[in-house]
C-alpha cells in the first residue's frame, strides 16, 4: 500500500492543481453503494490510531495544517477526530464512502435523508459540491452554511477530513475539479430573469408529481421556493451530481432559460 | 394566487363568466367535451378551465359519480392501500374550476354535426372534442370469456367492484389452491400492471395461504420491468410464481368460468381464482366514431393529440395509438396538458410551446420495495417518440427501494390532485 502512495499523490496533484479539460459525469458515483469496508460503530476505536498520525495521507502537511485551520468554520457543529460526538450536524469521522443522513442519533433534515435514500453517498466529489454549496445538492439541508468557494481551501479541508477514516488511502480520489470551470452553484451573481408564462406551460410536468399546493409527502414540495435554490437544485439533476433518475431525466432537456422560467413560476406559488 | 383564481372560476361556474373575453368579442364562449373523466379526461378538464380562465366552456362528460383509479388498484388487492383511497369525486373541477360535469354515458358522436350524443338521449355541440375513452375489451378475444363471465373470472382491468371482487376472491381460496392469470397480449393498458399485480398477489397468498401457487400464462416472450419482477419473485415470493409463455404452454385456446377450467393446447387447468385481462382496444366510443385504425387504435397527430381522422376530435390516453408512449396515467396525463394548450391556443389565441410529454410508472413488488420506469418524449412528425429513459436497477439497497415506494404514494397524491383539483 506505502508503495503505491507516491504514485497517488501525483494523481490527486494532477486532478486538484492542473486546470481540467474535461468534465466527468459523476452520476455513478453518486450511486456507489459504500465498499465493503469497516462496520459503522466499531470505526471509532480505530480512528484514534490513524488520526492526527497523517501518515497515510495523499496530501502535503502544509495543505493538511491549512485544511485543519479551515475547518474551524465548521467546529460549531460539527465534531471530528478522537471521541467525536454528534453536535448540531452529525460527527466527520469516517465521512467517506457514507451514505447521507446514515449516522443514528444525528439529526438531519428531511432534504438530507430523502438524499441519503436516493442514493447520495459522501465522497470526494460529492462533498466538493456540497462544500461549494450545501445547496447544490440539498436545497432543504439544515446545514446553514454559506460555502466554501475556492477550489483549493475545499481540497484542503477535505485533505484533512480524509485523514478521520480508518484508511485515508483507500478513499477513492477525486475524479476531477468538476467545480472549477463549470460551477453548479450561482454564487451572488444574477441568475437569468425567467418567463413566468413560460414556467406555468413548463410547469405542468412537474405537476404530474409535486403538488402545487405545496404538499410534500412521499415527494418534495418545490412551490415558493428563492429562484437561485430552484436554479441550483435544477441545475445539479441536470449534470448528475444530484442522484434522482426522474428528475435527471426532466432536467436534462431543460434549458437555462427554462429553468428559470421554472423558478420564476414557481416562486410565487405557495 | 392560484386561490383568487380558482375563487374567480367558482363564481365563474355561477354565472359571472359572461363577462369574460369572447362575450366581450359580441360571441358565446367556445365549448370543450371531454368524454372520460380519467387521467386523461379529467386533467384536460382542469387545465382546460384553469388555463383559459373562463374563456372556455368546459364539459365533462362522465357516467361515475365516483371514480375509482386504476392506478395503484394493485396496492389495494395487495392490502396496501384501502379501496376508499382509490376513489374520487368530481366536486372540485365543478365547485372550484367551473367545470360543467355531466354524468351521462355517451353513447355516440356526429362528427358532421360536432355533436356527442348521450345514453340519456340529449346530445351535446362542440367546438373541439376531447376523448378520453379508455380500454375496452376485444370482443373474443378469449374463448369462452366475456364480460357476463366477469364475475367469475375477474379481469380487474378497470377499478372498482372488479378489483374488490377479485380481492375477495384472492383471499378466499382453498389452502394451496392455484391463481392463475391470464395475461394480455401487447398492447395494453399499464403494462407493468399484470406483474405488480401477481407480486401483490404473491404477497398476499404469502401471509394467508403460503401453499397455493400462482400461474401466469403470458402470450408474450418478454414484458415490462421484467429482471425487477423476476428478482423480486425470486427473492420474495420463492417457488410460488410460474411465468408461463405460449411458447412453453401453446397458449389458452378457452376458459370455461362454470368449471374454472383453462384450456391449454395439451393441458387443462383447473384454478381457484382465475384473473383473464383479454386483449385490448381503444374504448367503444372511440369505435363507434370511426377512429380507430385496423388494430382498434386511435391514431393521432403528436404535436396536439388530434384524431388522424379528424381535427376537431383530440384523443388522449390509453386509447392512442401514439408512438412510443405506454398506455399509463401519467402519460394520458401529460399528453392532456399538451392537447388543453394546443386547443386553447386554436379556440382563444393563447400562447403555445413546444410540447414535451414524460412518462414514470411506480411498481410495488413487497412491502417497501418500489421500482419504476420512466422515460421522456417528443412529438416529431410520424410519432411521439422517446428520447431518454431509466429504470430500476437490481440489486438497489432497502433504502432506495423504500424510498422509491414512498414517492409513488407522493406520486398518486400529485397525480390525483393534478386531475381532480
Amino acid at each position: 500500500m506505502r508503495a503505491a502512495i507516491p504514485a497517488l499523490m501525483k494523481q490527486f496533484a494532477a486532478t486538484l492543481h492542473v486546470a481540467n479539460c474535461f468534465s466527468v459525469s459523476i452520476g455513478h458515483l453518486l450511486l456507489r453503494k459504500p465498499s465493503a469496508g469497516f462496520v459503522r460503530g466499531s470505526v471509532l476505536g480505530l480512528v484514534s490510531l490513524s488520526f492526527l498520525s497523517g501518515a497515510d495521507s495523499v496530501a502535503s502537511a502544509q495543505d493538511l495544517k491549512r485544511g485543519e485551520r479551515l475547518f474551524n468554520a465548521c467546529i460549531r457543529c460539527h465534531d471530528v477526530g478522537k471521541d467525536a460526538r454528534n453536535r448540531i450536524g452529525p460527527h466527520l469521522n469516517n465521512l467517506f464512502d457514507r451514505r447521507a443522513a446514515s449516522i443514528e442519533g444525528a439529526k438531519y433534515s428531511k432534504a438530507m435523508k430523502r438524499a441519503g435514500a436516493d442514493g447520495l453517498h459522501w465522497t470526494l466529489d460529492t462533498l466538493n459540491i456540497y462544500i461549494e454549496n450545501p445547496k447544490n445538492l440539498v436545497s432543504g439541508t439544515r446545514m446553514s452554511y454559506r460555502g466554501m468557494r475556492k477550489e483549493k481551501d475545499r481540497s484542503d479541508l477535505l485533505a484533512y477530513l480524509r485523514e478521520f477514516s480508518v484508511s485515508p488511502a483507500n478513499i477513492p480520489e477525486a475524479s476531477a475539479s468538476l467545480l472549477q470551470q463549470d460551477a453548479p452553484s450561482l454564487h451572488e451573481e444574477a441568475y437569468l430573469e425567467g418567463d413566468a408564462e413560460y414556467g406555468e406551460y413548463l410547469s405542468a410536468e412537474c405537476t404530474s408529481c409535486h403538488q402545487s399546493s405545496g404538499e410534500d409527502k412521499g415527494i418534495p414540495s418545490i412551490t415558493g421556493w428563492p429562484q437561485p435554490d430552484f436554479v441550483i437544485a435544477l441545475r445539479a439533476y441536470k449534470k448528475e451530481h444530484r442522484p434522482h433518475p426522474v428528475m435527471q431525466m426532466i432536467a436534462k432537456r431543460l434549458s437555462e432559460e427554462e429553468i428559470a422560467a421554472l423558478a420564476a413560476y414557481f416562486k410565487d406559488l405557495n | 394566487m392560484t386561490l383568487n383564481r380558482r375563487r374567480f372560476l367558482g363564481t365563474a361556474a355561477a354565472g359571472a363568466a359572461l363577462l369574460s373575453a369572447p362575450v366581450a368579442l359580441g360571441k358565446t364562449r367556445p365549448r370543450v367535451v371531454i368524454v372520460g373523466g380519467g387521467a386523461g379526461g379529467a386533467t384536460a378538464a382542469r387545465y382546460l378551465a384553469k388555463d383559459s380562465k373562463g374563456a372556455i366552456e368546459v364539459v365533462l362528460i362522465e357516467p361515475s359519480r365516483t371514480y375509482y383509479t386504476c392506478f395503484f388498484s394493485n396496492l389495494a388487492i395487495g392490502g396496501f392501500q384501502p379501496m376508499s383511497r382509490l376513489a374520487h369525486s368530481y366536486g372540485t373541477l365543478a365547485s372550484e374550476y367551473g367545470v360543467t360535469v355531466v354524468h351521462d354515458w355517451a353513447s355516440g358522436v356526429d362528427r358532421e354535426k360536432k355533436n356527442v350524443l348521450l345514453a340519456s338521449g340529449d346530445s351535446i355541440s362542440y367546438d373541439r372534442l376531447v376523448l378520453s375513452p379508455g380500454i375496452d375489451f376485444v370482443k373474443g378475444a378469449i374463448e369462452g370469456w366475456d364480460v357476463t363471465a366477469q364475475t367469475k373470472m375477474p379481469h380487474a382491468y378497470k377499478a372498482g367492484t372488479q378489483t374488490q371482487l377479485l380481492k375477495a376472491q384472492i383471499e378466499a381460496m382453498p389452502e394451496g389452491g392455484t391463481f392463475a392469470m391470464v395475461a394480455p397480449p401487447n398492447p395494453y393498458r399499464c403494462p407493468p400492471g399484470p406483474y405488480e399485480r401477481i407480486s401483490m398477489v404473491a404477497h398476499v397468498l404469502k401471509e394467508r395461504n403460503p401453499t397455493a401457487k400462482i400461474l401466469i400464462l403470458d402470450p408474450k416472450e418478454k414484458f415490462s420491468k421484467q429482471g425487477l419482477f423476476m428478482q423480486g419473485w425470486e427473492t420474495h415470493y420463492s417457488g410460488m410464481v410460474e411465468w408461463l409463455t405460449d411458447e412453453f404452454t401453446g397458449g389458452v385456446q378457452r376458459v370455461d368460468p362454470n368449471t374454472m377450467e383453462i384450456v391449454m393446447e395439451d393441458e387443462i387447468i383447473k384454478a381457484d381464482v382465475c384473473n383473464v385481462i383479454p386483449a385490448q382496444q381503444a374504448g367503444s366510443i372511440a369505435q363507434q366514431a370511426e377512429l380507430t385504425n385496423e388494430i382498434g387504435w386511435c391514431p393521432i397527430i403528436p404535436e396536439t393529440l388530434q384524431s388522424q381522422m379528424d381535427e376537431n376530435i383530440h384523443v388522449l390516453g390509453d386509447a392512442t395509438q401514439n408512438g412510443d408512449m405506454p398506455k399509463s396515467a401519467y402519460s394520458a396525463n401529460s399528453q392532456a396538458k399538451v392537447a388543453a394548450m394546443a386547443i386553447r391556443a386554436a379556440l382563444t389565441g393563447s400562447r403555445a410551446f413546444k410540447p414535451r410529454f414524460s412518462n414514470t410508472c411506480w411498481s410495488l413488488i413487497s412491502t417497501d420495495n418500489g421500482v419504476k420506469v420512466g422515460a421522456s418524449y417528443v412529438a416529431t412528425e410520424e410519432k411521439i417518440a422517446k428520447v431518454d429513459g431509466f429504470i430500476s436497477q437490481n440489486g438497489e439497497d432497502d433504502a432506495l427501494r423504500k424510498q422509491t415506494y414512498e414517492e409513488s404514494i407522493g406520486w398518486y397524491e400529485g397525480m390525483v390532485s393534478d386531475m381532480f383539483g
